[in-house]
C-alpha cells in the first residue's frame, strides 16, 4: 500500500491527477491494482445562518445553511451542538457516505431537508464511540472557507495505491522512496531524499557497546545508540501515515522504526540498551535453541537460522522478530538501533519454518539496498531526536563486508533495437536513461550504464536495459511482425498424438469429454484399486478430499455421473484421458469411459439401452482403430468394486491393459458400465494402411447350433471352430443364444453363422461340407456339445 | 367365333377391368392355352389355303391389340396400386427423431485445441510433460532459485522435500524441450497442460488449472515478433478485429516481460462486464526468454534468442464463452456442454 500524500514528501506530484498517474504507472509496468481514496463528492464547508427548533420534534433542529450557493440550504439536524454561526461539514444531496449511505433531498417529520450536517465518524474518519457520538457534529474553525471541500481543507483527503504484490519489481517499489523513484522516471522529475541529519553528542557509542559477527549470512550490520528518549504519542502525520499504510500507531519510538521502514524499505530493530547490555554477537543459531519473541511466543530455532545474541543468550531472531527480553517498553530510556542486511534466502526459510511472516522478514526476504541501510539508521536518529527528545551518541558500530561492486551494462543501441524489434534513436535512449536516473556514458557508439543500487531487480544484461528503455519508450510503439523462421508444419508429438487420436474416436462414438481432479480423497484412491498400485500421498495436503494422487480415473468419473444424475441427466456417456502417478512417481496415462442409460434414444419408438456388450463393442472398435485386430482378448475377472459376473480384464498380446464391466451394485445401484485402458499400452507404431481387394468369388454360409453346458463361453467354442475351419472359414458370427424350453437345464444353445470363402476360386459345396462337418465333429468332441436339431 | 367378334367383346371386357386379378383372368381367357385367341389361331388349319394369310393376319391383329391394351391397362393399374400403397405408408414426419450424436469436448479442451490448431499452422509442435515434476525443471532452470521471492506467487504442492512437486506451471516442459534440442536446433513448441497450486477452489481459483505455454527459440527473435505471433493467435480465437496491447511486467524467466491485453471482443472497446468497462482484457503473460534460462538449457544467448508466452486456459474459456465460474470446467453438466461439439464450424471469420 503506497500513500500518495506521503510520496509527495519526496517528489512533486501536486499537479497530477492521481487516477491518471496510476494509469501511467501501470502502463510503465507496476500494476496499481486499486486507487483507494476517501474523497466524497458533494461534501462542502457550510455556515449555519439560522437554527430553530423543529416544529414537530423535541430534539431536531431546522437550519438554514450557506454552502456558497445563491440559495441557503434548509437542513434538519439532530446534533446537540448545532447552532447559529457555526462552520460545519455538509453532505449535499448526491453525496455517498461510507457504508453506501446515500444523501437525498427528503422530508423529515414533514419538513424539507436538503442534506446532512456531518460528524467525523459519519465520514469514516473517526471511530464511532459513545464519546464521539455525544460530541455531535464536527465544528470547523470560524475561518474555514465556505463551499470548499472540507477533507482537503483539513488535510484529511488521502489517496492510496494498492500494488500487485507478486511481481519481482516489488523489491524497490513497495516502499515510499522507491516508489517515488518510479514516479520520477515516469514524469521525468527528481527525487528529494528526506532529512537524515542530527546533532551528535560528544560521547561515542564505542564507549558503551561492541559488536561481533560470526556468520557469513550477515554481510552488513550497523548500530547507533540514542539516550534519554521520552516515550509518548507520535506526531499526527506519522500516526496518520502509518494508519494509511495499514499499521497501528503504538508510541513515538516504535512508530519511528516502522515509519523509516516504510520510507526506505529497510527494517530497523530497536533494543532496550539497558536490558541488552554492552555487547552484540550475531551468529548462526544452535539447533533447538529457544527464544521468546515480542509476541510472547517461544520459538525453537534451527542451525540454519541467524540470531542476535548478547554474547550469551539470543535477544532477537535476526530479520524476523525481536526477543521479549530486550523489547522497548514504557520505561525504556536508552536505545540501540540496528540496521542490517541478512541473507535473504536464509530469512525466508526461517520465516517459513517458524510460520512467522513479519513486516521485517518480508522485506529482508526480498533483498535490500545497503545504501539505504545507512540512510535509514540516520533517518531514525533524526526522527528520534526530533520527536522523542533522543540524544544521539557519536559514531557507529559496524560490520561491513557487503558487496559494493557496481553493476555495469555495456551495449550498442542496435542490440536493444534488435531485441525490441523497433528502431529507437540514440537520443531517445539517452532520454530514457536520464529519466531513469541511471548514470551512463556513450563512447564510440557504445553505452556504459551503471545500475543504481536501489534497482536490485536488474541484472547486468542487455535484456534488462532493453526492458527499462522499452517500457518507458512505450510498448505501444512496438510493431507486429512475425519471426523470420523456416516454414514447417507443427505436429502432435509423442503421447499427445495418441491422446488426441483416442479422444477424437471416443467423441465420434458419442462420449463427452470431462475433466476431473488429479488429487482425490483417500477413500476414492482406494476404490476400484484393480492394479493395487502404491499411492502417492501428499505430505501437506490442503484438505482431506485432495490428499492423494489418483492411480485410476474411475471414481472421478463416477462422481461426474452422480453429479449429472442429481441434475436429472439420465443418459450419460463420458470419458477422460489423464495422467496418473503411483508412489514411485511412475506416470501412466489412462483413458476411462463410463456409460449409463440409453445410447440411441427414441422416446416413442423405444431406445437402445447401454449394456456390457455395447461397451465391449466400443473397446473393440478402439483397439481395431489402433491397429490391434486379432491381438486382444477379454478374460472374465473378479475386480474390486466391479460386478463379479459382468467384468473382465482386457488383454493385448496376452498382457492386461485395462478393465471393463459393470460397477458393483454395492458401489452404485444404477447399471453403470465403465472401462479403463492404459494409454501407454496403445502407444505402439501403427502399420501403414494397405488396400486389400475383396474376394470376387461367392461365399457359402452354413448355420449350426450347439447345445453346450451353460458355463462354456462362446469364446472357447469359437476358438475350436476357428481351428477346425482352417483357411476356408472366413468368419464366425453368433446369431442366437438360447436357454429354456427344449434345451436341458444347465445347458444353453449357441447358434453360429459360418461364412466360407476363398480368395482365388469359387468353392464347391462338397469341400465346404467337408470342412463344416469337421467343425461340428471337433466342437462336439472337444466340448461335449450336441448339434441342436432344427 | 370370328376375329372381329372376339375383338369387340375383348375390347369391351378390357374396358371394364378394375384390378390386376381381373386383368390376368382376361389374359387367360384370351391368350391362355385354351384362350379364345389361341383357339381361333388353331382354327387356321380349317381355313382354305388362299384365305390362310388373311385369316392369320386378322388373328395376329387381335392378339397384338390385346397385348397392347393389356400392357397399357396393367401399367396403369400397377401405378394405381403403388400410389395406394405409398399413401398408406405415409408417416407423421413431425414425430420426434431417433437421437444419435457425437460427444462434446470438455470446454477447456476445446479452447486448447483451437490454440493448438493455430499454433501448429505456424509450425509449433504440441508437446507434453510430466505433472509430477522436479524442482529443477519447475523453478531452478527457469531462473527461480530456491528461496527466491518469485516462488511466493506459486504456492506449490511439494511431494518430497523441496525436490519433487506437482508442477505449478507448464514452463518445465519448455526447459525439457530445450534440453532435448541440445543448444543446436531451433525450438517451436506449445505445451498445454494441467498445473497445480495451493489455492482454495472458488469461482475464480482452482488448485488444478490449465496453462497453454508457447516457446520459440531461434535467431534474431524480437519482442515485436512476439506481438505479431500473439496477434495471430488472439485473432483466431476472438475475431479479426481484436487488437493486441503490450504492457510492461516482470517475470523471472523472461526479460523484457509483458502482459498482453486484447481489445474487448464483446463490446469493441465501449465497455462491458467482460472487460470491466475498460475496453481491454488481460489475456497472457509473455516476454523475451531470459538469457539465464537459455544458458541453463544449453542455448548460447549470444547466438540464440526467443520468446515465450503463457495463456490461462480457464480464463480464456471464461472470457470467450462468458462463463463466470471456473468450476464449470471440472463439474461437467452434460446439458451445458452439448453444443460444444461444433468443431471447425465454430469460428470467428
Amino acid at each position: 500500500m503506497i500513500s500518495l500524500e506521503w510520496v509527495k514528501d519526496y517528489i512533486d506530484i501536486s499537479d497530477q491527477d492521481l487516477e491518471e498517474l496510476a494509469i501511467k504507472i501501470t502502463e510503465a509496468g507496476i500494476n496499481v491494482e486499486k486507487v483507494i481514496t476517501n474523497h466524497i463528492d458533494h461534501l462542502v464547508i457550510g455556515k449555519v445562518i439560522s437554527c430553530i427548533d423543529h416544529p414537530n420534534s423535541d430534539h431536531l433542529h431546522l437550519c438554514q445553511v450557506d454552502v456558497g450557493r445563491d440559495e441557503l440550504q434548509q437542513i434538519v439536524c439532530g446534533a446537540p451542538n448545532v447552532r447559529d454561526g457555526l462552520k460545519v461539514i455538509v453532505a449535499l444531496p448526491g453525496a455517498v457516505l461510507p457504508g453506501d449511505f446515500q444523501i437525498k433531498a427528503s422530508k423529515i417529520r414533514g419538513i424539507e431537508s436538503n442534506g446532512m450536517i456531518c460528524a467525523l465518524y459519519e465520514l469514516g474518519l473517526e471511530e464511532k464511540t459513545d464519546e464521539a457520538y455525544a460530541r455531535g457534529i464536527e465544528e470547523l474553525p470560524s475561518d474555514a472557507p465556505i463551499g470548499r471541500d472540507p477533507l482537503v481543507y483539513m488535510g484529511l483527503e488521502s489517496t492510496l495505491y494498492e500494488l500487485d504484490i507478486h511481481k519481482h519489481r516489488n523489491n524497490d517499489c513497495y516502499y515510499h522512496i522507491g516508489f517515488a523513484y518510479e514516479i520520477a522516471a515516469i514524469l521525468n522529475r527528481k527525487v528529494t531524499l528526506p532529512d537524515c541529519s542530527y546533532h551528535e553528542e560528544s560521547d561515542s557509542i564505542k564507549n558503551h557497546f561492541s559488536l561481533d559477527v560470526e556468520t557469513d549470512k550477515c554481510p552488513y550490520y550497523l548500530a547507533k545508540m540514542v539516550t534519554d528518549v521520552k516515550l509518548g504519542e507520535s506526531p499526527e502525520f506519522i500516526q496518520r501515515r502509518l494508519l494509511a499504510a495499514g499499521m497501528r500507531p503504538i508510541n513515538n519510538v516504535v512508530d519511528i522504526s516502522n515509519y523509516v521502514m516504510l520510507e526506505f524499505g529497510q527494517p530497523l530493530h530497536f533494543f532496550d540498551k539497558d536490558t541488552l547490555g554492552d555487547h552484540i554477537l550475531v551468529r548462526d543459531a544452535k539447533d533447538r535453541e529457544e527464544v521468546v519473541t515480542l509476541d510472547g511466543k517461544r520459538r525453537i530455532l534451527r542451525s540454519s537460522d541467524i540470531v542476535i545474541t548478547d554474547g550469551l543468550k539470543p535477544v532477537c531472531i535476526a530479520g524476523v522478530m525481536g526477543g521479549e527480553n530486550t523489547e522497548v517498553t514504557d520505561t525504556t530510556k536508552n536505545i540501540l538501533i540496528e540496521a542490517a542486511i541478512f541473507d535473504a534466502v536464509s530469512i525466508r526459510y526461517t520465516a517459513a519454518h517458524l510460520d512467522l511472516r513479519s513486516e521485517a522478514s518480508i522485506r529482508y526476504g526480498k533483498g535490500l539496498n545497503y545504501e539505504y541501510t545507512l540512510m535509514a539508521i540516520n533517518r531514525a536518529c533524526h526522527l528520534l531526536e526530533k520527536y522523542a527528545g533522543a540524544k544521539v551518541l557519536s559514531g557507529m558500530v559496524s560490520h561491513d563486508v557487503v558487496d559494493k561492486s557496481e553493476k555495469i551494462v555495456e551495449f550498442r543501441p542496435e542490440q536493444v533495437d534488435k531485441m525490441l524489434g523497433i528502431r529507437i534513436t540514440e537520443e531517445d535512449m539517452k532520454f530514457e536513461l536520464e529519466r531513469l536516473d541511471f548514470p551512463y556514458t556513450l563512447k564510440d557508439g557504445k553505452f556504459r550504464v551503471v545500475i543504481p543500487k536501489r534497482r536490485l531487480d536488474i541484472d547486468p544484461n542487455v535484456n534488462d536495459i532493453a526492458e527499462e528503455i522499452g517500457r518507458l519508450y512505450g510498448y505501444q510503439k512496438l510493431v507486429s511482425t512475425l519471426p523470420s523462421v523456416g516454414i514447417r508444419r507443427g505436429e502432435y508429438v509423442g503421447d499427445v498424438k495418441y491422446r488426441k487420436a483416442l479422444s477424437c474416436r471416443l467423441r465420434s462414438l458419442g462420449f463427452n469429454e470431462v475433466k476431473t481432479y488429479t488429487l482425490v480423497s483417500s477413500d476414492m484412491s482406494q476404490s476400484f484399486d484393480y492394479e493395487k498400485k502404491k499411492k502417492c500421498v501428499l505430505p501437506n495436503p490442503m484438505s482431506v478430499d485432495k490428499s492423494v494422487i489418483r492411480t485410476t480415473l474411475i471414481p472421478s468419473l463416477l462422481n461426474v455421473y452422480q453429479y449429472n444424475k442429481a441434475r436429472k441427466v439420465d443418459d450419460v456417456l463420458i470419458y477422460e484421458i489423464a495422467k496418473t502417478y503411483d508412489k514411485g512417481y511412475q506416470e501412466e496415462s489412462k483413458a476411462c469411459f463410463l456409460m449409463k442409460g440409453k445410447y440411441v434414444v427414441n422416446p416413442w419408438k423405444g431406445s437402445m439401452p447401454v449394456d456390457f456388450y455395447l461397451m465391449k463393442g466400443f473397446v473393440e472398435d478402439i483397439l481395431c482403430y489402433f491397429g490391434f485386430q486379432n491381438r486382444y482378448s477379454f478374460v472374465k475377472s473378479t475386480l474390486p468394486d466391479m460386478h463379479p459376473g459382468k467384468s473382465c480384464q482386457i488383454l493385448l498380446d496376452r498382457r492386461p491393459i485395462g478393465i471393463l464391466g459393470q460397477v458393483h451394485p454395492k458401489v452404485c445401484k444404477d447399471e453403470v458400465y465403465v472401462c479403463e485402458i492404459s494409454l501407454q499400452a496403445l502407444m505402439q507404431k501403427v502399420k501403414p494402411l494397405k488396400y486389400k481387394e475383396a474376394s470376387k468369388y461367392p461365399t457359402i454360409t452354413k448355420d449350426v447350433a450347439f447345445v453346450v453346458p451353460k458355463e462354456l463361453t462362446s469364446q472357447e467354442i469359437e476358438a475350436t471352430i476357428k481351428k477346425a475351419g482352417g483357411r476356408l472359414l472366413h468368419s464366425i458370427e453368433v446369431f442366437d443364444v438360447y436357454e429354456g424350453e427344449h434345451v436341458a437345464s444347465g445347458m444353453k444353445s449357441l447358434a453360429y453363422n459360418l461364412l466360407f470363402m476363398a480368395q482365388d476360386r469359387t468353392l464347391t459345396d462338397d469341400e465346404v461340407m467337408k470342412v463344416f462337418n469337421q467343425i461340428i465333429e471337433k466342437v462336439c468332441s472337444t466340448h461335449q456339445a450336441q448339434v441342436r436339431d432344427k | 367365333m370370328k376375329a372381329e367378334e372376339i375383338k369387340n367383346t375383348m375390347l369391351e371386357e378390357l374396358d371394364h377391368v378394375t384390378d390386376l386379378k381381373n386383368l390376368n383372368d382376361l389374359r387367360v381367357k384370351y391368350l391362355g392355352k385354351k384362350g379364345l385367341i389361341t383357339e381361333l389361331n388353331s382354327e387356321i388349319k380349317n381355313v382354305p389355303n388362299e384365305e390362310k394369310k388373311a385369316f392369320g393376319q386378322s388373328v395376329n391383329a387381335v392378339r397384338t391389340l390385346f397385348q397392347s391394351r393389356y400392357d397399357e391397362i396393367r401399367s396403369h393399374l400397377e401405378e394405381e396400386e403403388l400410389n395406394k400403397r405409398l399413401e398408406s405408408e405415409a408417416i407423421d414426419i413431425s414425430l420426434p427423431s431417433t437421437r444419435v450424436s457425437q460427444g462434446a469436448p470438455n470446454i477447456l479442451e476445446k479452447l486448447i485445441e483451437e490454440v493448438e490448431e493455430v499454433c501448429m499452422s505456424m509450425g509449433y509442435d504440441v508437446v507434453d510433460g510430466p505433472e509430477v515434476e522436479e524442482d529443477k525443471y519447475n523453478f531452478e532452470m527457469l531462473n527461480i532459485p530456491k528461496g527466491h521471492p518469485a516462488r511466493d506467487a506459486q504456492d506449490t504442492f511439494y511431494l518430497e522435500g523441496e525436490e519433487i512437486l506437482l508442477r505449478s506451471q507448464t514452463s518445465p516442459v519448455q526447459v525439457r524441450t530445450m534440453l532435448k534440442g541440445k543448444g543446436e536446433v531451433p525450438v517451436r513448441v506449445i505445451c498445454p497442460g494441467k498445473t497445480y497450486r495451493r489455492d482454495d477452489d472458488d469461482a475464480t481459483h482452482s488448485h488444478q488449472f490449465m496453462q497453454i505455454e508457447g516457446l520459440l527459440v531461434d535467431k534474431n527473435i524480437s519482442l515485436s515478433d512476439l506481438k505479431g505471433t500473439i496477434d495471430v493467435i488472439v485473432k483466431k480465437l476472438f475475431g479479426n478485429d481484436v487488437e493486441t496491447r503490450f504492457r510492461p511486467s516482470y517475470y523471472q524467466f523472461t526479460e523484457p516481460s509483458v502482459e498482453v491485453d486484447i481489445s474487448c471482443f464483446n463490446c469493441k472497446g465501449k465497455g462491458c462486464h467482460i472487460c470491466k468497462n475498460t475496453g481491454w482484457i488481460t489475456i497472457a503473460g509473455a516476454g523475451v526468454v531470459h538469457p539465464n534460462v537459455l544458458r541453463m538449457s544449453g542455448y548460447d544467448p549470444e547466438v540464440w534468442s526467443g520468446f515465450a508466452f503463457g495463456f490461462g486456459a480457464e480464463r480464456m474459456a471464461m472470457l470467450k464463452y462468458d462463463i463466470n465460474d471456473l468450476r464449470v470446467f471440472y463439474n461437467t453438466d452434460l446439458r451445458e456442454v452439448k453444443n460444444f461439439d461444433r468443431g471447425e464450424l465454430d469460428c470467428n471469420d
